[in-house]
């Protein structure tokens, strides 16, 4: 046996791999520079499979990057320029040392930049990836548009991310693609199919935030930086396909509109444009003045078999999505001022509304609280003083609730000083075996077109209930009502009432109690439950562990549902204990 | 402000007019100099005057009360202040008084002084028309420079050549334009393929939606739970919470949190990509025949044998399947019925039976017992066959030369006799297991002991010898079986089944149990299969001809296996355990070399009860019928049909 010993750890994974502080060696950075570039290159590092292997025995806990992502990073020429930066700091020190002004002055003209397009453009190759990495970009824009400018960031980036969010929204407004809203306690959820791509982002409620200290605001400072850009040419590509100017314009009508009023309160000609394209009511220009643009119509494509019942689904899909499109579509609404005006206003320009809003509130109202023709006020206040007879006073949550059930629900349940119905997520989809609430299935029932009878039934017989036990008592109320409707409805009422009463269902016999017949049923199921039994026996311990643990989770995720259920309906006993009480005490 | 005031007074006092040291009453500075005056505190003088004389201490020094009555009854006591170098009190006088007030207001020494003098200006504020200085202007002063206008001229060359710019102002706002302008779709991400995309942030559910149905908030109970755990154990990283209505919502105070989180997750965190199995768990239940299919086999316990008082440990079924020889710890061994169920005899033998096997030849009749080994008549059934198996014990003509035995053989008699006793080996130690060989001549008897190589011992009824077959000791025997048809003797000892040539006298083959402890053995009747049971709940199928490994384990059973038994013609076999339950499988060898034994589990028979957790302690199959045996520690024996 001749040649060389293999040497360890000198082949293989432990070479594919090398820890943080070698690879920062490797690059002659400090940590800060080394975590900006790996935050600007997108470079994570790996779990390596065998750790040990790759730890050279040690099973000290340590990170680990691909080696061929570190020799990725040594060519990349934003690395000069972390260098440059850092000797222009050195200098500018310097100077500040000997009070030579003149050179500082000078040397803060030179000051080295960066430009991240070439970076952006590695990492997303096609426009459609970088579309769907945009979530966390989304989110962490609106956020940082609502930094107060105090010097946690600089102003410009805030100012930046104020009007890149800004153009978001515009898009979305005019393009139409929001799917679904959900308010959380976390702030407002939107979703929205943009090019086909679901895109989720969050924006945080209008409050000044009290911001920690244990948050390194350097590391999001440098993701914003990446995400401004990636934004910004998604952003111009967006308005590319649609047709509209970039940076956006509003309509030319819409703008001489806007001009007559507010100029003056403006100190700056940018920033009042800003505004006006942030109150998000006029539309924008387009680089080709069309009429409305037609939708595309899907061409036919003569399709056989599957086919042709798959163009129908989305056909069908496509019929439903442009319904949703249209939800609000000749509905006038007003916001009062306690609203959040930004978001309702997002939402309901974006399925087809005309929105406007105090004047005081925000630049951009189109029309006052005393027009006549305005369908919808939203209004989050339990009373208002003067109220017009031919407008909907609703909250805000009908909006919400509205759009995600993609049909304008019934408004009684969002009267002013009405206790709402809760608001659920439309982020969820159950599983069977999975506990769904039961607001859920009355709103899919409602969805499927049926009335919700079942509902005024319930309640119906509840009301029942308590009249059986005090007809007379009723009777003699009934006098009391001056009203003949009322009177009227009570009666019919109690009369249903009645007939329900006496009403016998014939009784249907249960299968497995009679006789051989169910007998054999049940024997067939133990016969069978057992054979399971015995097979299970048989499982190799590597199946019957993973069968184990399957069944562990099916099993949990069952019991959880009991739970809710449970909890659910202990809730509904006492509260309809309460109600019952209530009403003793009434009469 | 002190040391000045003292050291005023001191330059001020060359000749103090009251002194409460009378004695001195000239000059008496002291000439020690600026030095702490502690450091004469152990001397009687305090220094030295001007003529090099000591100045000596009071000789009383005054204490508390002097100071205090000094205080009380001296009206100058508010002017007086202790000298330490020279040790005595000084009272000042008015001027002095005057001086210390004034420096206290802030007001200088000097009565006459006068702060508020006006001032003199140096030069005047008037611009005069002649020069200060009579010095000549300088000839620069008036004429164009020389060296300036030639920078200028050279700017401005520079300038108009182009060479000089203007300063482009800075661009401010970024930016963008068509970067996907010309993309190319298969292009992978620059990288390499290793690249694992973040995943997704998580979608919120109900819970988060800040008016929850009633049934996400949290209870009393499971919100003091959620406070008390560890921010990284909770399900929910939030408290759910219900606000009546959009504008009652607050901010949400970890929201900047989050999102840093979120950041460093994405830059800090190892990624790697998971395979998540997604199988149908139904799907990884083996595909076995029915049951049904694979009857008949034992179902429904039909018959209880009562009697014992104390543990089963061991039962055996006569080779007619008439007769059910059970011995216990109830120092007795008991016949029964099969059928009936009756307990037809019972043998008090005078202590725990720990093993009783059945002579396996039908015209004989004879029953090993343990404790020392009694081999008994038990008088029951066909005539013919009792005298048949009197006869063969008489029939014994002892050999010409006694040789030296390990175990004594004894014949019994009178009331012995009467009771069934027939013969009597005593053996060295005590028995564990004894077993039949086929033919029903040999008899083999094991007492477990490691240290000895007198483990295993094999009897010839017919000859009264014995002999023992190992010279050395291999382990700790469990139990041994004769192969049913083939001069091979099976050894089971801790781990290792040990098959031996009888007549080569040779070790075959040694399998392997993988098992902890081995309790029980069983061998199939066409002897080309074992199982073997084991104290950590597993039981083993050998295919002697595949391997010497296991070709199935099966691990059923929830506790320790105490007996495994093969039925005799039918492809059945049964395992007893300490959970209480006798597990019937159907175990199909085919004739057919290449194809394996069918396993298939096909009833769990529950009917003992634990007992000192123990269930069931030994199973044997009815010689002919496909019923199975089982006794218990609940001193019951119950017959499943």
């Amino acid at each position: 046996m001749g040649g060389l010993q293999k040497k360890k750890y000198e082949r293989g994974s432990a070479t594919n791999y090398i820890t943080r502080n070698k690879a920062r060696k490797k690059l002659q950075l400090s940590l800060a520079d080394f975590r900006r570039l790996c935050i600007l290159k997108g470079i994570y590092p790996h779990e390596p499979k065998h750790k040990k292997k790759v730890n050279k025995g040690s099973t000290a806990p340590r990170t680990f990057y691909l080696l061929k992502d570190i020799r990725f990073l040594l060519h990349e020429p934003i690395v000069r320029k972390f260098r440059e930066y850092k000797v222009f700091v050195r200098k500018l020190r310097k100077a500040y040392g000997k009070a030579e002004w003149t050179g500082v002055e000078r040397l803060r003209d030179n000051k080295p930049g960066y430009k991240l397009d070439h970076i952006i453009k590695e990492r997303y190759p096609t426009f459609i990836d970088a579309l769907r990495d945009i979530d966390d970009a989304l989110s962490m824009c609106f956020l940082f548009s609502t930094f107060a400018r105090t010097g946690k960031c600089h102003v410009q980036t805030i100012t930046l991310c104020r009007r890149l969010t800004v153009e978001w929204m515009n898009y979305v407004v005019a393009s139409r693609s929001l799917q679904k809203v959900f308010i959380s306690i976390k702030g407002i959820y939107y979703q929205a199919d943009v090019l086909g791509q679901l895109i989720t982002w969050l924006v945080p409620y209008q409050f000044a935030h009290d911001h920690p200290t244990d948050v390194d605001y350097r590391v999001m400072a440098t993701f914003t930086e990446m995400y401004t850009t990636l934004f910004g040419f998604i952003n111009f590509r967006l308005y590319q396909t649609l047709n509209l100017v970039y940076p956006p314009k509003l309509d030319s009508k819409a703008e001489s509109e806007l001009k007559a009023e507010h100029e003056e309160d403006y100190a700056m000609d940018s920033e009042s444009y800003l505004e006006k394209l942030s109150a998000l009511s006029a539309s924008l220009a387009r680089v080709v003045a069309t009429a409305e643009e037609e939708e595309n119509q899907l061409d036919q494509f003569p399709a056989d078999g599957e086919d042709i019942e798959n163009m129908e689904a989305r056909e069908k899909e496509q019929k439903e999505q442009e319904d949703q499109n249209r939800l609000f579509e000749g509905l006038k609404f007003f916001l009062n001022r306690e609203v959040p005006r930004e978001s309702l206003a997002f939402i309901l320009r974006c399925f087809g509304a005309e929105v406007s809003w105090d004047k005081s509130l925000c630049i951009g109202g189109t029309y006052d609280v005393t027009d006549e023709t305005i369908t919808h006020q939203i209004v989050d206040r339990p009373d208002i003083d003067k109220q017009y007879i031919n407008r909907y006073y609703i909250q805000p949550q009908w909006v919400f609730d509205s759009v995600n059930a993609k049909m304008c629900l019934p408004v009684e349940d969002y009267f002013l000083g009405v206790t709402l119905p809760p608001h659920l997520s439309p982020f969820v989809e159950e599983k069977d075996g999975d506990y769904v609430p039961p607001e859920k299935l009355k709103l899919m029932a409602l969805q499927r077109g049926e009335k919700h009878v079942q509902e005024e039934e319930e309640e119906e017989d509840e009301d029942e209930d308590d009249d059986d036990d005090e007809e007379e008592d009723n009777d003699e109320e009934d006098e009391d009502l001056t009203e003949e409707k009322n009177l009227k409805k009570m009666e019919d009422q109690r009369s249903q009432g009645k007939t329900l009463a006496v009403k016998v269902t014939p009784g249907k016999v249960k299968p497995w109690e009679t006789g051989s017949v169910g007998n054999k049923v049940r024997l067939e199921q133990e016969e069978k439950a057992e054979e399971k039994r015995l097979a299970i026996m048989m499982m190799k311990k590597k199946e019957k562990y993973l069968y184990d643990k399957i069944m562990f989770g099916k099993k949990r995720t069952t019991r959880e549902a009991n739970k809710l259920a449970a909890k659910r309906k202990a809730h509904e006993d006492t509260s309809k204990a309460e109600k019952k009480q209530k009403k003793a005490k009434k009469k | 402000m002190k040391p000045r005031v003292s050291n005023l007074i001191g330059r001020q006092t060359p000749c103090p007019q009251v002194l409460l040291n009378k004695v001195i009453e000239h000059d008496i500075r002291n000439t020690v100099g600026n030095v702490p005056m502690e450091w004469y505190q152990d001397y009687p003088h305090i220094g030295y005057n001007l003529d090099g004389k000591k100045i000596f201490k009071p000789i009383r020094n005054k204490d508390e009360l002097d100071e205090f009555l000094d205080k009380m009854e001296n009206p100058d006591y508010w002017r007086t202040v202790h000298d330490k170098t020279t040790a005595s009190d000084i009272r000042l006088t008015d001027e002095q008084v005057d001086l210390v007030h004034r420096l206290q207001k802030g007001q200088f020494g000097d009565v006459n002084f006068n702060e508020y003098e006006p001032s003199v200006d140096f030069f005047t504020n008037e611009v005069m028309i002649h020069p200060v200085t009579n010095r000549p202007q300088d000839k620069r002063s008036f004429i164009p420079s020389l060296i300036e206008k030639e920078k200028v001229s050279k700017l401005v060359h520079a300038i108009k050549m182009g060479w000089i710019k203007p300063r482009k102002p800075k661009e401010t706002t970024p930016q963008y334009y068509d970067l996907w302008a010309k993309e190319d779709p298969n292009a992978i991400l620059g990288r390499h393929k290793m690249h694992v995309p973040a995943p997704k942030m998580r979608l919120p559910g109900h819970e988060e939606s800040y008016n929850p149905p009633p049934e996400y908030l949290l209870t009393e109970e499971e919100r003091l739970v959620w406070e008390q755990q560890d921010a990284e154990d909770r399900k929910l990283p939030f408290l759910p919470q219900k606000h009546s209505c959009l504008r009652a919502v607050p901010a949400f105070s970890r929201f900047i949190h989050e999102r840093f989180e979120r950041c460093l997750d994405l830059y800090l965190c190892p990624r790697q990509r998971k395979m998540r199995v997604n199988v149908n768990p139904e799907d990884l239940i083996p595909k076995l025949p029915k049951p049904k299919d694979l009857q008949p086999f034992p179902t429904t316990m039909s018959l209880v044998y009562r009697g014992h008082t104390s543990l089963v440990r061991s039962i055996s079924a006569s080779p007619t399947g008439q007769w059910l020889v059970s011995g216990s710890d109830d120092f007795t061994v008991r016949f029964w019925e099969v059928n009936t169920g009756r307990c037809m005899k019972t043998l008090e033998v005078g202590g725990a039976v720990k093993s009783v096997a059945w002579n396996p030849n039908p015209a004989v009749c004879l029953v090993a017992v343990e404790s020392t080994v009694l081999l008994l008549n038990p008088s029951l059934g066909d005539r013919l066959v009792v005298s048949s198996t009197d006869q063969l014990i008489t029939s014994y003509e002892p050999p010409e030369e006694d040789k030296e035995q390990a175990v004594t053989w004894a014949l019994s008699e009178g009331p012995e006799h009467n009771k069934g006793h027939r013969l009597t080996l005593t053996h060295p130690k005590a028995v564990k297991q004894v077993v039949w060989h086929g033919k029903g001549d040999y008899l083999s008897s094991v007492m477990p002991d490691n240290s000895s190589n007198l483990q295993v011992l094999i009897h010839q009824v017919s000859k009264r010898r014995t002999q023992n077959p190992f010279r050395k000791s291999k382990g700790l025997v469990q139990c041994v079986s004769f192969h049913p048809l083939r001069p091979y003797f099976f050894v089971a000892t801790q781990r290792y089944v040990r098959i031996y040539n009888l007549i080569k006298q040779e070790l075959t083959k040694k399998l392997m149990t993988n098992c902890k402890w081995i309790s029980s053995m069983a061998i199939h009747p066409g002897g080309d299969n074992l199982i073997c049971g084991s104290y950590d709940c597993r039981l083993a199928w050998f295919d002697l001809d595949l391997s010497t490994k296991p070709y199935k384990m099966l691990r059923h059973h929830k506790k320790a296996l105490r007996g495994v038994a093969f039925h005799r013609n039918y492809p059945l076999f049964a395992s007893g355990a300490d959970d209480g339950s006798v597990i019937v499988c159907h175990g199909m060898v085919y004739n057919d070399l290449l194809q394996n034994p069918l396993i298939v589990p096909v009833k769990v028979l529950k009917g003992h009860q634990i007992t000192h957790d123990l269930g069931v302690l030994d199973v044997t199959f009815h010689p002919t019928q496909p019923w199975v045996f089982s006794s218990g520690a609940d001193a019951t024996i119950r017959l499943f049909t």
